[in-house]
């Protein structure tokens, strides 16, 4: 069995084919589309999160019972999180934030289940989102301050001189932004979930070899249990950084101004 | 514990070639496919992939997005602004009816004191009213007894005077009787001039 390939987690296999655009009809030229173990697992991640916020405060209590409280509670925390970071202003970004917090939160906490696939496991899902929130940025920005928002590479009250030295080091964080974003939510749930592979595997492969490995197996075993609980943790940890990473972004385009 | 470990080692590596050579040499179904494509790369870094998972990510965030701001969080943030707005109200309501206790306790005891006011003036009143009164009376009284009093003397005085001017005819009488017994007849006349002419 393939039980125990860490990687093979991360292979995304078609369900069915959608098209092919380009190559010269040999397999892996041209654009591929299909609908793959990955969109399944993007669309079960929308539909859970729209059911649930939806179908939880459907009754509209005024006195809410736990299932609506819990929605409220969520809705109340971006809410805040927007607010602090980047202002009142920064409300209009509100469904933005909202919605790039519960697809990383619900996508990374439905990777957690045994044999699902996890949708930001994949650079290029971080990426795109990335890329989402630096164009976001960079269009409102441009739009709402105009050539000021270039003010953002220029602190103030820094000396002339060596801003020279402090600009383009402002510029090079400001563009590398995407990347860290990325990169940061990508690379710890890739790396989280092949340690807990790795290590739970050593459980399967050390039982058959006789009474030391299935004794010392326990090891691995618990190993494995707490390495769980601290990928819960990771997986709401790294949701709510790329949200509130996201919100500080946001501020900079609102106010450019340091 | 690291004994063991290095132990595991082994067989880790022998049963992971073992299951890729399952998956090569076994079922042909999709799973073949499957690892025939990670074959080579590593799953995350595989170009090929690209297109379809942009393509679902642009779709199922873009439905999200929607979803979010047009649906679900216009419904959660109005169950928010309603009970905020009802807890405002009630509070807003609860002050109104403080004051208006306030002002009820404040218009109680006004007309408790104007009361009182009014019934000490209501009292003043009365009092004056009846030694108003016992003034009138007593002063009626007074000028009735005095009216009587000089009614009394006036009528005193007539009779005074009255009897004073039946003393001449008294004397008249007695003249003429006393003459009438010493000289004879004298007629009354003659009598009263007598007496007026005495009293000159």
């Amino acid at each position: 069995m393939a039980g125990t390939d860490p990687i093979h987690q991360f292979v995304i296999e078609d369900i069915f084919p959608i098209a092919t655009i380009g190559g010269d009809g040999t397999e892996g030229s041209g654009l591929h589309f299909a609908f793959t173990n990955s969109a399944l697992f993007m669309v079960a991640t929308v539909a859970i999160t729209f059911l649930y916020l939806v179908l939880s405060s459907s009754q509209k209590r005024l006195v809410p019972n736990r299932l609506q409280l819990t929605s409220e509670l969520l809705y109340e925390f971006v809410a805040n999180m927007v607010r602090g970071s980047a202002g009142t202003e920064g409300m209009k970004f509100f469904p933005l934030v909202f919605s790039l917090f519960t697809f990383v939160l619900v996508g990374n906490m439905l990777g957690m289940i045994p044999y699902f696939f996890t949708i930001t496991s994949h650079i290029i899902v971080t990426f795109a989102l990335s890329m989402l929130v630096f164009l976001t940025v960079i269009i409102y920005g441009f739009i709402k301050n105009g050539p000021k928002f270039l003010g953002l590479f220029v602190p103030a009250g820094v000396p002339g001189y060596i801003l020279p030295i402090v600009t383009p080091i402002e510029i090079i964080s400001f563009l590398s932004r995407p990347i860290s974003l990325s990169v940061r939510l990508f690379g710890n749930i890739l790396a989280g979930h092949i340690t807990l592979k790795v290590f739970t595997g050593f459980v399967v492969t050390m039982i058959p070899i006789g009474f030391f490995g299935a004794a010392g197996s326990i090891l691995p075993l618990l190993m494995g249990i707490a390495l769980t609980g601290l990928e819960f943790l990771v997986a709401a940890v790294q949701a709510y950084v790329f949200a509130v990473l996201t919100c500080m972004y946001l501020n900079d385009a609102i106010h450019p101004s340091h | 514990m690291a004994s063991e470990a290095t132990e595991a080692e082994t067989p880790t590596e022998e049963n992971l070639d073992a299951a890729v050579d399952a998956t090569h040499g076994g079922s042909v179904g999709e799973t073949h496919a499957a690892t025939e494509d990670h074959g080579g790369t590593f799953p995350p870094f595989d170009p090929a992939t690209f297109p379809s998972q942009l393509l679902w990510l642009a779709i199922t965030f873009a439905a999200l997005y929607l979803l979010m701001s047009r649906i679900a969080l216009p419904q959660i943030g109005g169950v928010i602004a309603d009970r905020r707005a009802r807890v405002d109200a009630d509070l807003k309501a609860a002050d109104e009816s403080r004051r208006k206790t306030d002002a009820a306790i404040a218009a109680y005891e006004e007309a408790l004191a104007s009361a009182r006011a009014k019934a000490q003036g209501i009292a003043n009143e009365t009092r004056e009213s009846i030694q108003a009164d016992l003034a009138s009376k007593r002063a009626a009284v007074e000028a009735d007894l005095s009216e009587k009093l000089t009614a009394a003397e006036a009528r005193i005085a007539e009779t005074k005077a009255q009897a004073l001017s039946h003393v001449d005819e008294i004397a008249a009488e007695t003249a003429q009787a006393v003459a009438s017994q010493l000289i004879g007849d004298v007629p009354q006349e003659q009598a009263q001039a007598a007496v007026s002419r005495v009293k000159e």
